[in-house]
């Protein structure tokens, strides 16, 4: 028998950045919040401390701060005519999990989309014609576009104190900067990273080039920073144990870094963990939410949390499984093309050059951070011209140097044997003289690609996984092989003696690991019959419900996605500060 | 069984016996040259009193000390994977967590699927070790017939047998009792890798030796004066997780840490 709560005014599925950053705006609010996190708290103190934390086999390769799949994991599949099967090991992506989800593990790669992103049917309908785009991509225009966005970015770029030089400052074009990005407001608020090696090694090429290199903004703290909320953060201290680890040094910007220890603190909200929320609760007609039914996981005990407004606020899939689980919108068929929900899941489409360098270099990439990187825009979205080139998107191409951990990285060239005494040799030859460029691509959205609740496998308390359906559209393979090529142009000035050009080839697996910028499932746009939620990400079909996260990417642009995460959290609090709260109703009519 | 991995077995029957009585890790030492003390102390660490196996039986521990010293084998400069402690990090490993199958999805039904839907084997890590590690020993012992009958097979070929069996497993060409022997293969390869690779913590890369073959400095918790001195050789000691310093941070910004695992009422 369930048990039932008092009512509260919004419950939050999932306590990561983005439901951090809405609590956090609705402080001043007479409104009650709860927090429901299925995983465990945890904090800088003592989870993520030194040594325990420069630990590779229990973060990097067991995956110690990621979802546990034997709880539940995903199915999946390349093509709707195959089976799917479950995702026995994590590989291709590490969804996070605990208090501040993936938020802890992430690198910190704090880029904003470009205007085009936002309107990218639009903008290449209107360039190039109709034609260039390819039938089976079923790529739309967000319904937002980068200059509604542009003050939310910047709250969240200080919220995290990123550090960069930027580009484009009111309209003026700075060199040094990223010079395709678009007009921001203001100027980082901290100053950019000091270089790697690699990273000079590719500067230089690039600028021989003609290209425009500049350093990844950041959130790894290049110094000490106060954010706006009062928390201060420490400077990095390029440890290389950053991607999939937490960060002992108070220097990543993470919810516990940035947002929690205020929001803990808020008279009006509460966090609740071990808390696996099962479903929404809907009113017999379906059109309206009553609150969430959880799974409390220290007891077993069924619990009812009715509330005025539920926020889904979990990590890209769990948004649109949760939907469908619920009964909220219509799960997507791609025989027909009908249903909102599931529609245009995307990735990231990734390709990479190897340097193999004389011994006489060394690189020492083991000192590295997350976001240390030189990175070119050049080919990025449209910053090129795509008119004889076969495909639309693009990709920036980026010498990051992250740490060289040596289980999952002891690079050794081509040719050479897997295993034995000559691998080892060329694994003790090459590993500090050996770096890469990443060919970081845009994912556009295809007709058979999605997300739907799979027939036959089940989480551990009996609910259907979410089957995902996806393989890369042959758009995204030309443009991976073509911009792949542009780097391994500039790798072959960079004085390596040898170079290996590894563009994204099909199918597409969930073996090895490729980035976890899943997106999409629960879509936002115009249309109610092509979107699952409205341009504030709201759902059209149960309207107290909330989205955020990458859920909500109608297709998956070239930069990383978590700057645009956080700024639509800001852009969704403020409508629902603003606007919804004083009338909770559609905030847009269909 | 093709054709191939057969003739790799006959090929290997012929010459049973010949090392069978000698450890893996002495014949290792017969063949390498000999540098300075103090080098062949780092790269040559003392093999400590093995501790006791935890899952494996003999026929396993056999299977696995000849096998992971072809995969990482020692030569004159660097020891292997058994002078590392590879078997005993792997051992632990599959008594513990990892070999139980923590965190693997394991209910059915059960597939072969494609290689793009990854792992689909029922078992467990440990089970998938304990039932390969039979199987292939009932078969390489199908084609033996002199020496020792119930000696561990493997352990009794030479080098170059040794390695033709394991090519025949990485190509998949041999049947473990229904596990494709690539599967069984690539396991073994990367709990090798991970072994001589992870902090001495676990077992494996003993004296930090992986590290030191390298360059990789280990656990350091800082280099921020220094990565920017580019194309400075690090020449600083090696440091694991057991030698760093174990002190935390304090909490900064004057707030008060939130406490794991209390949960407020709403």
């Amino acid at each position: 028998m369930a048990r039932t709560l008092p009512s509260v005014d919004v419950v939050f599925v999932g306590m990561g950045f983005t439901a951090a950053i809405i609590a956090r705006e609705l402080k001043d609010s007479s409104v009650k919040m709860v927090g429901l996190e299925r995983g465990r708290a945890r904090n800088t103190v003592p989870d993520f401390q030194s040594p325990s934390m420069h630990d590779e086999l229990a973060f990097a390769v067991r995956h110690g701060l990621m979802q546990d799949l034997s709880q539940e994991t995903v199915t999946f599949r390349n093509t709707p005519d195959q089976k799917a099967l479950p995702m026995r090991q994590l590989g291709s992506f590490l969804p996070g999990t605990d208090l501040g989800g993936a938020g802890v593990h992430w690198n910190g790669q704090t880029f904003r989309f470009q205007p085009e992103d936002f309107r990218l049917r639009s903008h290449h309908e209107e360039r190039y014609g109709r034609d260039i785009i390819a039938e089976e991509l079923t790529i739309q225009d967000w319904g937002l576009t980068y200059e509604d966005l542009e003050p939310y970015y910047d709250r969240f770029e200080y919220l995290l104190g990123v550090g960069g030089y930027a580009g484009n400052v009111g309209g003026e074009i700075r060199p040094g900067g990223n010079p395709f990005e678009a007009k921001r407001s203001r100027d980082y608020p901290n100053p950019p990273t000091a270089p790697a090696y690699l990273g000079v090694l590719f500067a230089k090429a690039a600028m021989e080039l003609g290209y425009s290199p500049y350093q990844v903004p950041s959130s790894n703290m290049t110094r000490a920073y106060t954010n706006p909320e009062g928390v201060r953060l420490e400077p990095c201290m390029v440890c290389g144990y950053c991607e999939r680890f937490g960060c002992e040094h108070f220097a990543k910007s993470s919810p516990q870094t940035t947002l929690l220890p205020v929001v803990l603190q808020q008279p009006n909200f509460a966090l609740r963990t071990n808390a696996h929320v099962t479903r929404v609760n809907l009113t017999p007609d379906g059109k309206h939410a009553t609150g969430v039914t959880y799974i409390d996981l220290a007891t077993g005990q069924e619990t009812i949390q009715p509330a005025e407004l539920v926020v889904l606020s979990a990590f890209a899939f769990h948004n649109p499984r949760l939907m469908l689980l619920s009964g909220i919108g219509k799960s997507y068929d791609p025989s027909t093309g009908e249903g909102n929900v599931g529609r245009n899941y995307a990735y990231q489409t990734m390709g990479s050059v190897s340097l193999f360098y004389d011994e006489d270099v060394e690189l020492n990439q083991f000192m590295g951070a997350g976001a240390l990187g030189t990175v070119i825009s050049d080919y990025v979205s449209d910053n090129f011209d795509h008119s004889k080139l076969g495909f639309i998107g693009g990709a920036y191409i980026c010498a990051y140097t992250t740490g060289a951990r040596p289980i999952e990285y002891h690079p050794v060239p081509p040719g050479t044997p897997r295993w034995g005494l000559a691998w080892k040799q060329a694994v003790a030859r090459y590993y500090n003289h050996t770096g890469g460029l990443q060919v970081h691509g845009q994912s556009c959205a295809r007709r058979t690609n999605y997300v739907d609740l799979d027939p036959t496998y089940k989480d551990a308390f009996g609910q259907p996984l979410l089957r995902i359906t996806f393989d890369f559209p042959e758009n995204d393979l030309r443009m991976s092989h073509y911009v792949t090529d542009r780097a391994g142009e500039i790798a072959e000035r960079m004085g390596a003696s040898q170079v290996v050009v590894n563009p994204r080839t099909a199918p597409y697996s969930v073996v090895p690991y490729q980035t976890t910028h899943n997106t999409g499932g629960a879509i936002m746009g115009a249309d109610p019959k092509t979107s699952a939620c409205n341009r504030y990400g709201q759902s059209w079909d149960v309207p107290n419900v909330f989205v955020t996260g990458t859920a909500l990417f109608p297709q998956n642009a070239s930069y990383n996605p978590t700057d645009t995460v956080g700024a639509l959290a800001y852009w969704t609090a403020d409508a629902i500060k603003t606007r919804y709260l004083s009338s909770p109703a559609p905030l847009v009519q269909p | 069984m093709s054709e191939i991995s057969r003739r790799n077995l006959f090929r290997a029957a012929g010459v049973l016996g010949a090392s069978a009585a000698i450890p893996a890790e002495l014949r290792a030492e017969a063949r390498q040259s000999r540098p300075s003390p103090a080098a062949r102390q780092q790269a040559h660490p003392k093999p400590a009193a093995r501790a006791p196996y935890r899952f494996f039986n003999t026929l396993e521990a056999a299977f696995i000390e000849a096998a992971v010293d072809r995969l990482i084998p020692p030569d004159s400069q660097w020891t292997g994977a058994v002078g590392a402690g590879v078997p005993g990090y792997i051992d632990l490993q599959l008594a513990g967590a990892y070999g139980q199958g923590a965190r693997l999805y394991r209910s059915g039904p059960w597939d072969t699927g494609l290689p793009s839907q990854g792992y689909q084997l029922a078992l467990t890590p440990a089970q998938l070790y304990r039932t390969a590690i039979a199987s292939l020993d009932r078969q390489l012992k199908q084609h033996v017939s002199s020496g020792a009958k119930n000696a561990p097979a493997f352990a009794r070929l030479s080098s170059d047998d040794q390695d033709g069996v394991l090519r025949d497993l990485e190509a998949g060409k041999m049947d473990l009792s229904g596990i494709p022997s690539a599967v069984f293969f690539e396991t073994l390869l990367a709990n090798t890798i991970e072994g001589f690779f992870s902090d001495p913590m676990y077992g494996g890369n003993r004296d930090m030796v992986g590290w030191r073959m390298i360059g990789f400095p280990g656990a350091y918790a800082t280099y921020l004066g220094i990565y920017t001195n580019h194309g400075e050789r690090f020449t600083r000691e090696p440091m694991s997780i057991a030698q760093s310093p174990q002190e935390h941070h304090p909490m900064p910004g004057g707030l008060p840490p939130f406490d794991s695992g209390v949960q407020r009422r709403g």
